[in-house]
C-alpha cells in the first residue's frame, strides 16, 4: 500500500547522488528489505518501474535483495534462521531469543558507468 | 562500470525528522506514544476514556491520524485537552513531517504526554518512524487471532499490544489465549494489556502503563539535564 512511497523515497536518494557526482550515470540502484520491514517487494518494483517510466530514469534498474529474519540465543549465542514465527532456541530450546536482522530497508548501492 | 556502496537507510529523510522529534520530546521529559491497529479496533474509543480518566490539570495532548473528516477530533475534544487531526488525504500512515507540522502551534514545554493515533491501518504505519517512545498494538477480539502472524512488522515493533472489546469474549469465536500466543511468537519480549472500554474493564492497568512509561521519560529527561 505504501510501496509507491517507499519507491518514490528510493529514487529520491539516487537523485541526489546523482546531483553530488553528476559526470556519472547511475544504472542501477540495490536495496535491502528485510522480511519485518512490511515491504511488498512485488509491489515495490512495480510502483518504481511506473514512477522511472517516460523519466530521465528510465531502466534504472532496482535490485532486491530480501533478508531473512535472524535471531541469536541470548543463552548459547546460537543464530539461526525463524521461520514459522517460532522463536525457540533450535539447539538449547530458549524462547526469549532476539531478532538480530530482517527490519531493512535500506539502499545498499548504486551501479554506475563512468 | 563500478559500484558504489551506499548504505543508507530508504526512509532517510523521515528518520532524520523522527530523530529530531525524539530528541526534542527527551529534553522535555515528555512521553509520546504510537496507537497502530485495523479500522475499527477501538483506537479512539479507547483514546476517549483515557482522556475522561485523566486528571483536568493533565498535561496531554492528541494527535489523530484520518484519511478523511475531522470526526475522530471532534470526538476527542470534548474533554477539554489539545487535539488536533491529521487529515492525510488519503495517504494510508503518518510520517515524521506531518507530526511535525501539526505539533507547530504547541509549546513541547507544556505537554507530558503525547498521544499519535495512527491512521487504522496495520502495514503502513510500521515503517514511518514518527519519533515515539513507544507502538502501541491495539487488536480487538472481533478480529482473527492470526492477526499477528499476518502482519508481524507492526506486532514486532510494538512494545505493547492492547488486546480490546474483552466484553465481547463470550459472543464471538476468539481465543485471547491464542492471540497472545501468536502475538509472543512473532515479539517474545512484548507486553500484552486485555481491556474493554466499554465496560471498562482493565483501563486502570492501561491508565497505569501510561503513567510509569510517563515517569521513565520524566527520569530520563531529569538525569540528562543534572
Amino acid at each position: 500500500m505504501h510501496e509507491l512511497g517507499i519507491a518514490s523515497s528510493i529514487l529520491d536518494c539516487v537523485q541526489a547522488e546523482a546531483r553530488r557526482h553528476p559526470d556519472v550515470h547511475i544504472t542501477k540502484v540495490g536495496v535491502k528489505i528485510g522480511e519485518l520491514a512490511g515491504v511488498d517487494v512485488d509491489s515495490l518494483q512495480f510502483g518504481f518501474e511506473a514512477i522511472v517510466k517516460d523519466t530521465e530514469w528510465d531502466g534504472l534498474v532496482l535490485a532486491v535483495e530480501s533478508i531473512p529474519r535472524m535471531q541469536r540465543c541470548p543463552k548459547c549465542q546460537h543464530e539461526f534462521r525463524m521461520t514459522d514465527f517460532d522463536p525457540q532456541c533450535p539447539i538449547c530450546g530458549e524462547f526469549a531469543t532476539q531478532c538480530i536482522s530482517g527490519e531493512e530497508l535500506d539502499i545498499a548501492y548504486m551501479e554506475v558507468d563512468e | 562500470m563500478s559500484r558504489v556502496e551506499v548504505e543508507k537507510k530508504v526512509l532517510n529523510e523521515n528518520q532524520i525528522l523522527a530523530e529530531q522529534l525524539r530528541e526534542r520530546y527527551r529534553q522535555q521529559g515528555l512521553l509520546c506514544v504510537n496507537l497502530i491497529s485495523s479500522p475499527g479496533s477501538g483506537k479512539t474509543l479507547l483514546l476517549e476514556k483515557t482522556l475522561d480518566r485523566m486528571d483536568k490539570n493533565a498535561r496531554v495532548a492528541v494527535l489523530t491520524g484520518d484519511l478523511q473528516t475531522e470526526n475522530d477530533a471532534k470526538r476527542l475534544a470534548k474533554f477539554g485537552f489539545p487535539v488536533k487531526q491529521i487529515v492525510t488525504g488519503g495517504t494510508c500512515h503518518l510520517d515524521a513531517r506531518m507530526i511535525e507540522k501539526h505539533l507547530a502551534d504547541w509549546k513541547l514545554e507544556d505537554l507530558d504526554l503525547l498521544i499519535v493515533e495512527n491512521v487504522g491501518n496495520l502495514v503502513c504505519p510500521s515503517s514511518y518512524d514518527l519519533g515515539e517512545d513507544a507502538k502501541i498494538v491495539l487488536l480487538s477480539t472481533t478480529e482473527g487471532e492470526d492477526k499477528p502472524l499476518k502482519y508481524p512488522s507492526i506486532f514486532f515493533k510494538s512494545e505493547l499490544m492492547v488486546l480490546t472489546k474483552i466484553d465481547l469474549l463470550p459472543y464471538v469465536p476468539f481465543s485471547a489465549e491464542l492471540a497472545k500466543e501468536n502475538a509472543r511468537r512473532v515479539h517474545p519480549q512484548m507486553e500484552i494489556l486485555e481491556l474493554s472500554s466499554t465496560t471498562g474493564e482493565g483501563l486502570d492497568r492501561w491508565m497505569e502503563w501510561l503513567k510509569a512509561r510517563q515517569q521513565k521519560a520524566k527520569s530520563k529527561a531529569g538525569a540528562a539535564r543534572s
